[in-house]
């Protein structure tokens, strides 16, 4: 295969990819719409699995020269878990669950913080000639 | 803000970090796609903020650990080395797989605030999908902290192990599946909730410590594929979208980067993780008997005149060179030989560094250009045509015995093949074999001129000498 073969599927891939996310946009625009307050296990797995190949192909469309700030923004997003953390510490609760919630909202913020941070001082490094 | 309109925010926030990602496919997208994952992020905050039923004060509380962590980590991220940049990614991992932990636990304390139940009557389904974001998230916990000492050097690089390791590691595994079957059957019990996390905790341990510093590259990738696992297992348990979707996107992404590693070095991730290699034991296998060759030795002078005389020069670092932080100098070099008409390139090899392209940022910290670096599928037919191959801290991703001798522990392993070239500059500080324990027998041949030193001072020296 020759690396303008491989850059053509990879190109394929990431426009396939593309129309997947836009899809499961799509999709979950409408479910969101519909679904009652507590989602059904099936409806996220749904989810789970079509944003796996998503990942599947977005991820193989990275260029290898930027596969660390790859890990350091993957560390960044999934911090995102942070949103559980706040609703743990703000809404009504045991002690313990606001005191557990509290640890975990600084814990996802030194890596949103520091995963972001660091990914964009990499990527300001890279320059052409 | 309505139920619908909040979760239509998460979609928006998981879209923008799948753009983040879609953006690294090149250098010049790489910085709006950052751009688009701290909108993302931003959005998913702001929309749990607005989702209403916050008392004020915990409010303040939140962002009161929000300044707290931001702060520890807006400073860890500008203090920080690139050459220590495996740490800091390690760190980071350990710190999602607690944070994990800590949300399952504050999710069994307040059910009600995730919709799952009330306490002691959680669903059925969120009782499973909260332990294994538990678990997952504690062994991630420990093997990163593992991975961080070892990488650190806080710990000592070479393989930990024991007797009956491997069966210790299978019982705790089915322990910590037994303890969940159990936990989900009692409805939520604190105690075995503490259990698994005790159990997970020991295991993560245990599974790191007997792969060697030098597999550090696989771990990383591996811990960052079960930090994704463990934020899907919570999104399910809490029922987001952005969560659950971020998740998948972060568990593929560290799983494609194991793949890739563990492709450059021609060995499975089962034979990664069963540890072990580059411990004594395997020093002694395939060895080719080099003894009573000699090699050519030369100067900075020497190395200096070559490359003048050379119309392609390529230059394969290793991590040796991050370790001599040679990068600025090796640079400098390069800028010379370019002034002169030389043409200059670099090479890496996939499993060149101590994490997946650690070698593509220290070379673009020295400001050489991502344009003249490539990777080993890209350069690889074009050694034969290079005058000059200058080696650098790196040694078995150059050894011919992984294509030549199938007795070689490395032999299969992907190379570059450098011995291709007119001449090699071999720099090194002795004639010590890489982290594999093999002998290359690249030393021995006639077209390959050893430069004794340390990479850095040998580098600057040869800076001078082509000044002159």
């Amino acid at each position: 295969m020759t690396p303008a073969d491989l850059a053509a599927q990879a190109a394929n891939l990431a426009h396939q990819a593309s129309t997947l996310a836009q899809n499961a946009a799509g999709v979950a625009a409408v479910a969101a719409a519909h679904a009652p307050p507590a989602a059904p296990f099936i409806f996220l797995f749904s989810i789970f699995v079509l944003a796996v190949f998503v990942g599947y192909y977005v991820v193989w469309s990275v260029t290898p020269a930027l596969h660390s700030p790859l890990m350091a923004v993957t560390n960044a997003i999934s911090s995102v878990i942070i949103v559980g953390a706040m609703l743990a510490t703000g809404l009504k609760g045991s002690m313990l669950a606001h005191l557990f919630g509290f640890i975990a909202v600084t814990l996802a913020s030194i890596n949103i913080f520091g995963g972001f941070a660091v990914t964009n001082r990499m990527l300001a490094m890279f320059k052409k000639k | 803000m309505n139920q619908s309109l909040t979760s239509f925010a998460y979609l928006v926030a998981a879209v923008l970090f799948i753009l983040a990602l879609r953006g690294l496919s090149h250098p010049t997208t790489s910085r709006q796609g950052n751009k688009f994952g701290i909108v993302g992020m931003l959005i998913a905050i702001l929309a749990t903020f607005a989702h209403g039923g916050m008392n004020f004060g915990w409010m303040l509380v939140i962002l009161l650990g929000m300044a707290i962590g931001g702060g520890i980590g807006l400073v860890a991220a500008q203090k920080i080395k690139m050459t220590a940049l495996p740490q800091l990614v390690a760190a980071f991992h350990s710190l999602v797989g607690l944070a994990a932990v800590f949300v399952a636990a504050s999710a069994l304390n307040a059910p009600q605030s995730f919709g799952i139940g009330t306490p002691h009557h959680i669903h059925l389904e969120s009782l499973i999908e909260m332990s294994l974001g538990l678990a997952i998230g504690a062994i991630t916990f420990t093997g990163s902290l593992i991975a961080f000492a070892k990488l650190q050097a806080l710990m000592k690089g070479t393989p930990i192990t024991f007797r009956g390791q491997h069966q210790l590691n299978a019982a705790l595994g089915i322990l910590i599946v037994v303890l969940v079957v159990l936990f989900v059957a009692s409805g939520g019990s604190a105690i075995l909730f503490t259990l698994i996390a005790l159990t997970a905790l020991a295991l993560g341990f245990l599974l790191i410590i007997p792969i060697g510093g030098a597999d550090m590259p696989v771990v990383v990738s591996m811990l960052n594929s079960y930090s994704g696992w463990a934020a899907s297992g919570i999104g399910f348990t809490i029922g987001n979208l952005a969560l659950i979707v971020t998740g998948a996107l972060v568990g593929s992404s560290g799983a494609i980067l194991s793949y890739i590693m563990c492709k450059g070095m021609n060995r499975s991730i089962i034979n990664v993780i069963a540890g072990g290699f580059g411990s004594s034991g395997d020093a002694a296998v395939g060895a080719t008997n080099n003894e009573g060759k000699a090699v050519k030795i030369g100067s900075a002078d020497d190395a200096a005149f070559i490359m003048k005389n050379a119309s392609k020069v390529i230059v394969v670092p290793g991590y040796g060179m991050a370790v001599a932080q040679a990068q600025h100098a090796l640079r400098e070099m390069g800028d010379i030989l370019k002034e002169d008409g030389v043409e200059v390139k670099y090479a890496i090899h996939p499993v060149a560094g101590r994490m997946p392209g650690h070698m593509n940022v220290l070379l673009a910290e020295a400001s050489v250009p991502y344009d003249e670096v490539f990777e080993l599928e890209q350069i690889n037919n074009e050694f034969s045509t290079a005058d000059v191959v200058y080696v650098i801290g790196a040694n078995d991703v150059t050894n011919p015995a992984a294509k030549s001798n199938p007795a070689s522990p490395i032999f299969g392993m992907p190379i570059l093949e450098v011995d291709k070239a007119k001449t090699v500059l071999f720099v090194k500080r002795s004639m010590a074999s890489g982290y594999a324990g093999v002998d290359n027998e690249l030393f021995f041949r006639d077209n390959t001129m050893m430069l004794f030193g340390d990479a850095k001072k040998m580098t600057e020296e040869i800076v001078q000498a082509l000044g002159d």
